[in-house]
């Protein structure tokens, strides 16, 4: 047998990912979302286990990172200027509520941790956001997209995706450890350039997308996942966060070309994004998770009753009857891509290596509770004690008897 | 008399329209992305909740529009008649094989054998009101026709005439 590391290179991601394959089947029958199993994968081959798998790290390294690229990009991609604009008009009040339940119970916990000001602002971003793409997935699979509480829903996770292009930046220049003011310079051309992308695209999207052909699927592809990875390198030189910039890629393209773009972009993110979740996983020691267990879990039953608050309040705002708003709050309980993304910025940049191990079983806490949870709505027991319509007698037309 | 009609965006998916009957009931229209549109019936003591939902693609959406379009013009057509006694109002549609498709309105001589009034034709979504013996017949084309029961069957046989 020739061993290079070439060949070990092929047949490890092979390996892999006809595992990941299996898996994700599997997660599929039982109705849940594979990323747990993704990151459990990782878990199981990563640092400090059996069989390390070292040819394959730096590949599965740039996967991961061309992962959280595309994951953004495609995120973008899904939104127009004027969808954000009109979810910020109608819904801001619930964003800001979801802010203030959400990322404040994240802050107090690391600092009860001891992870000081920067872990408290790290774990806050992390308990905040909800997991966009599990929750949709988990809507269309219960058959609820058409539901009247589901815009409620997805106006919420629109404005914490926004929230994320200045919360970003933000984080990648504090935890580069920067001094007061280069800091603040750093954020305040952060949170400039994200103004002037989303204006700019507001007015002249239209002017932009026609750089690209949306009918020639091949150059689209390649230009689409080009200007992506250069404006999300860009972006991470100058300490607005790759994520950030690939995501501002994603609105700035729109019509035509935007729909076109998602479709051939989709199936190298469904690639990229499942090597981003295993690598995490891989780079994590599952030794390092029976300390945190306790504490994750006690901070996911924290948060995740937050999210339900959260729900709650904004449907009840939105004029949704009772069962509504439990199904809102229940179904913004997974966290998921963007948890991961600043326990890895946190880690990369040397704050607290726990935080990392925490992070993640605090998602996948999240992630393999919330589906099961959300389904909470639909029992029997659950709809008797929430109906509050009574039957009411049919209304009878003319009064005289005849019919 | 305006229809109620509620739109929702749900951004990244699609759009959802509402009709609101006048009864309190919802009739939900969602039309995503990738054009694939759903029917969607709510459900009675849960007015958020979907009870029941179709899936229609784009051409199969356009037949229901269609048909909902169609019988909303016959029925006003069909408020004629029913008061006097003996007189019928029927929607004839003209037989494929018919060898009066293609031809004079005025070939078929329904007023002269049987005395039957051909008072519109119906072509898709449009109303030919009043119909003179020269407007020509196309296919699929939907006879609004008043007369006695006599006479309207009569016109059936006389349409369904082919050209063998």
């Amino acid at each position: 047998m020739h061993l290079t590391a070439d060949t070990l290179l092929l047949m490890e991601v092979g390996g892999l990912l006809l595992l990941m394959s299996v898996l994700g089947r599997v997660a599929n029958r039982l109705g849940q979302s594979a990323i747990p199993l993704y990151m459990t994968l990782g878990l199981l081959f990563g640092s400090g286990s059996v069989l390390s798998l070292d040819a394959s790290t730096e590949f599965l390294h740039t996967g991961s990172e061309i992962g959280v690229v595309l994951l953004l990009l495609v995120l973008g991609l899904e939104y127009s200027p004027t969808e954000l604009m009109s979810s910020l008009k109608k819904n801001a009040p619930a964003g800001i509520l979801d802010a203030l339940l959400n990322a404040v119970p994240g802050a107090i916990f690391a600092l009860l941790m001891g992870w000081g000001p920067i872990g408290a602002i790290v774990l806050a971003g992390v308990t905040w956001v909800s997991s966009s793409g599990v929750i949709v997935k988990v809507l269309r699979d219960l058959g609820r997209i058409g539901n009247r509480e589901t815009p409620t829903i997805v106006s919420i996770l629109v404005m914490e995706d926004l929230a994320m292009a200045f919360y970003l930046p933000v984080l990648s220049a504090i935890v580069v450890g920067a001094t007061w003011a280069q800091g603040f310079i750093t954020v305040a051309i952060a949170v400039g350039l994200v103004l002037f992308v989303l204006i700019i695209t507001y007015h002249f999207g239209s002017k932009i997308s026609r750089v690209f052909n949306a009918h020639h699927p091949e150059s689209l592809l390649l230009g689409v996942m080009g200007v992506a990875m250069l404006v999300a390198g860009i972006a991470s030189a100058v300490a607005v966060s790759s994520a950030v910039g690939a995501f501002l890629v994603g609105i700035a393209l729109s019509g035509q070309v935007a729909e076109n773009a998602e479709k051939v972009v989709e199936p190298l993110r469904d690639l990229f994004a499942a090597v981003f979740f295993l690598f995490f996983g891989l780079q994590t020691d599952p030794a390092d998770i029976p300390v945190v267990l306790l504490p994750a879990l006690a901070l996911a039953v924290v948060t995740m009753g937050t999210k339900v608050l959260t729900g709650y309040v904004s449907a009840a705002r939105a004029g949704i009857g009772v069962p509504g708003r439990w199904r809102s709050g229940l179904a913004l309980m997974p966290r998921g891509e963007f948890s991961v993304i600043i326990a890895g910025v946190a880690v990369s940049a040397g704050v607290d290596p726990t935080i990392a191990p925490f992070a993640a079983t605090y998602m996948l806490i999240t992630v393999i509770s919330s589906p099961i949870l959300a389904r909470v709505t639909d029992t029997r027991w659950f709809k008797k004690r929430t109906s509050t319509v009574t039957s009411t007698s049919p209304v009878t037309l003319g009064g005289d008897g005849r019919h | 008399m305006g229809v109620r009609i509620e739109r929702s965006e749900i951004a990244g998916i699609g759009v959802r329209h509402d009709v609101v009957t006048k009864s309190g009931q919802r009739v939900g229209v969602l039309i995503y992305r990738d054009d694939r549109r759903e029917l969607a019936m709510y459900e009675a003591n849960d007015p958020d909740a979907i009870a029941h939902s179709v899936s229609l693609t784009g051409p199969e959406a356009e037949a229901v529009a269609d048909l909902l379009g169609h019988t909303a013009i016959l029925s006003q057509l069909s408020e004629l008649g029913s008061d006097v006694v003996g007189l019928f109002t029927e929607h004839l549609i003209l037989p494929a094989d018919s060898k009066y498709l293609d031809g004079p309105l005025g070939d078929t001589k329904a007023r002269t054998r049987t005395g039957v009034s051909i008072v519109a034709i119906v072509r898709g979504t449009e109303v030919i009101a009043s119909p003179t013996p020269d407007n020509r017949l196309e296919i699929d084309d939907v006879l609004v026709a008043v007369g006695t029961r006599k006479g309207l069957d009569d016109l059936v046989n006389i349409l369904a005439k082919t050209n063998n």
